[in-house]
């Protein structure tokens, strides 16, 4: 049963180290494919770099936006508006009421390159040298401001950070502008552009690199028992988001609902998640509840799984802990195998995958596990997409970031 | 090293395209900066940084304001230059 201020996604985008778009990332997610290279520059000599590969983005965006755009927008906010763009004209690019169209758009990171390359002008050329539109250019906020500006989005323009919870928290707030009333339709997403030696070598320093330079798609193994840690990934995914009135009223093709939203925070550590996944557990819970759901309901988890080691285990334990014998109709899935980690346009990216999975009914894959961990917990989808059931079904998107942010997203079938 | 006017409106209007999208014969003397290009004030300081980078002049903020059309740029570049 479909309520007036229920939201439904009507419109979908994205720019990924899978496929240029919606479609050839869910077609790729599905065919198993790896979207991790070998860097083609000279980082690592240059810069002793212990990574020498990453996700990059399989389409460049200087392939699709236009020069004086290239030049106006740090990489974030490109591959932001490519996802944008294509989400809005995937939705039909509805005829709404600028004051009654929002945007929420995350980074988890902000404009790194642009932040850098200004540092490096200055120090180099001093501040004569310094680009005009370098602080529009660098604020962590340019994505959604420039989607704002492109669709002309009055209702308000938001980015929520959270580290790598990013883009699934931009989804949750623009659940609620929708609920409350203060939108009839939100374009939200996440998006990331990191792959600079900067953030590569921070990332390193903390460990939670996988150093498997000589196999790069091979590296990125969720629940394996020879993961050895995340592959930085990059890229976009946007959503259109609608009230049910709203999409009903113009005959919009809905792909699914996003039925429950769950917050919580562990408060435990910077980094490292609650071994015991109180907080994950908390807002799984609480997502469920918002969507008047149970756990015997869910039939699809989209991990949040990165490929560390304590990471994946402490999810899989969290969802036995919540959804008890339930879980073994769990089809679980690591599409970060696939895509790698795009840190702030993940939690988009996998709640993008969830609404597929449950429209096409169909969990996409987990590549690379040749000898599962023991102490998974919770059926996993390997190699080949798994059918999922008929009928009213639900997944879940979990999505949790460094400081100890935890969103869970409830996806349910139109 | 002096360019001659011409080599100054050619360099000009490769910035100017490059910044708005707007093909370079249409970067012409006559044609003024905000009224007929559109360039708002952040694209105009963007332009004047790489002009003085090509260029190798120094086009102080508060000449930046005389600078009405393409032609009156041309014309402070090739007299910083001289």
């Amino acid at each position: 049963m479909t309520a007036a201020r229920d939201v439904v996604v009507t419109g979908l985008g994205a720019t990924t180290p899978l496929g240029g778009d919606a479609p050839s990332t869910w077609a790729a997610a599905l065919a198993g494919e790896s979207g991790a290279r070998t860097l083609d520059n000279d980082w690592a000599e240059k810069y002793e770099l212990p990574v020498t590969f990453a996700a990059t983005i399989k389409v460049a965006p200087s392939e699709v936006l236009s020069r004086p755009e290239i030049k106006r927008m740090d990489p974030s906010t490109q591959y932001a508006m490519v996802a944008a763009r294509e989400a809005w004209a995937d939705a039909g690019s509805p005829e709404v009421d600028g004051e009654r169209l929002g945007a929420v758009v995350s980074s988890g990171i902000g404009g790194i390159w642009t932040t850098l390359d200004g540092w490096d002008t200055l120090k180099e050329r001093g501040a004569r040298r310094m680009l005009p539109m370098t602080v529009p250019m660098l604020m962590p906020n340019s994505p959604v401001a420039y989607v704002s500006l492109e669709l002309g989005a009055q209702a308000g323009a938001h980015a929520l950070v959270s580290a790598c919870a990013s883009g699934a928290e931009a989804i949750g707030y623009a659940v609620d502008m929708i609920r409350t009333g203060r939108a009839d339709v939100v374009v939200a997403g996440g998006t990331e552009a990191t792959i600079h030696p900067m953030p590569i070598a921070a990332f390193a320093a903390s460990r939670t690199l996988s150093l498997r330079n000589d196999d790069p798609q091979r590296a990125s193994r969720p629940y394996d028992v020879d993961r050895d840690g995340f592959v930085i990934g990059e890229g976009a995914a946007v959503l259109v988001l609608e009230s049910a009135e709203h999409a009903a009223a113009r005959g919009a093709r809905v792909y699914a609902k996003i039925a429950g939203v769950g917050l919580s925070s562990d408060a435990y550590h910077i980094t490292s998640p609650d071994p015991e996944g109180k907080g994950q557990v908390a807002a799984m819970r609480r997502a469920l509840e918002d969507a008047q759901v149970t756990g015997a309901d869910v039939v699809h988890v989209n991990a949040h799984a990165t490929s560390t080691k304590v990471g994946d285990l402490t999810e899989t334990k969290s969802i036995r802990t919540l959804l008890g014998a339930e879980a073994d109709h769990v089809q679980l899935s690591a599409t970060k195998s696939m895509t790698g980690h795009l840190l702030g346009g993940a939690g988009a990216l996998e709640t993008l995958f969830a609404v597929k999975a449950v429209q096409e009914r169909l969990a996409p894959p987990t590549i690379n596990v040749d000898n599962p961990d023991p102490e998974l917990q919770v059926p996993l989808v390997r190699n080949t997409p798994e059918k999922l059931p008929d009928g009213d079904i639900v997944a879940v998107n979990n999505s949790f970031g460094f400081g100890g942010h935890n969103v869970a997203l409830v996806v349910a079938s139109a | 090293m002096a360019n001659t006017e011409q080599e100054i409106l050619e360099g000009l209007a490769e910035i100017v395209a490059e910044e708005t999208g707007l093909p370079t014969d249409a970067v012409v003397p006559e044609k003024s900066f905000t009224d007929d290009l559109d360039i708002d004030s952040l694209s105009m300081m963007t332009i004047v940084t790489h002009a003085e980078d090509k260029f190798g002049v120094r086009i102080p903020d508060e000449e930046v304001k005389n600078l009405t059309t393409v032609g009156d740029a041309v014309k402070f570049i090739a007299g910083a230059q001289g």
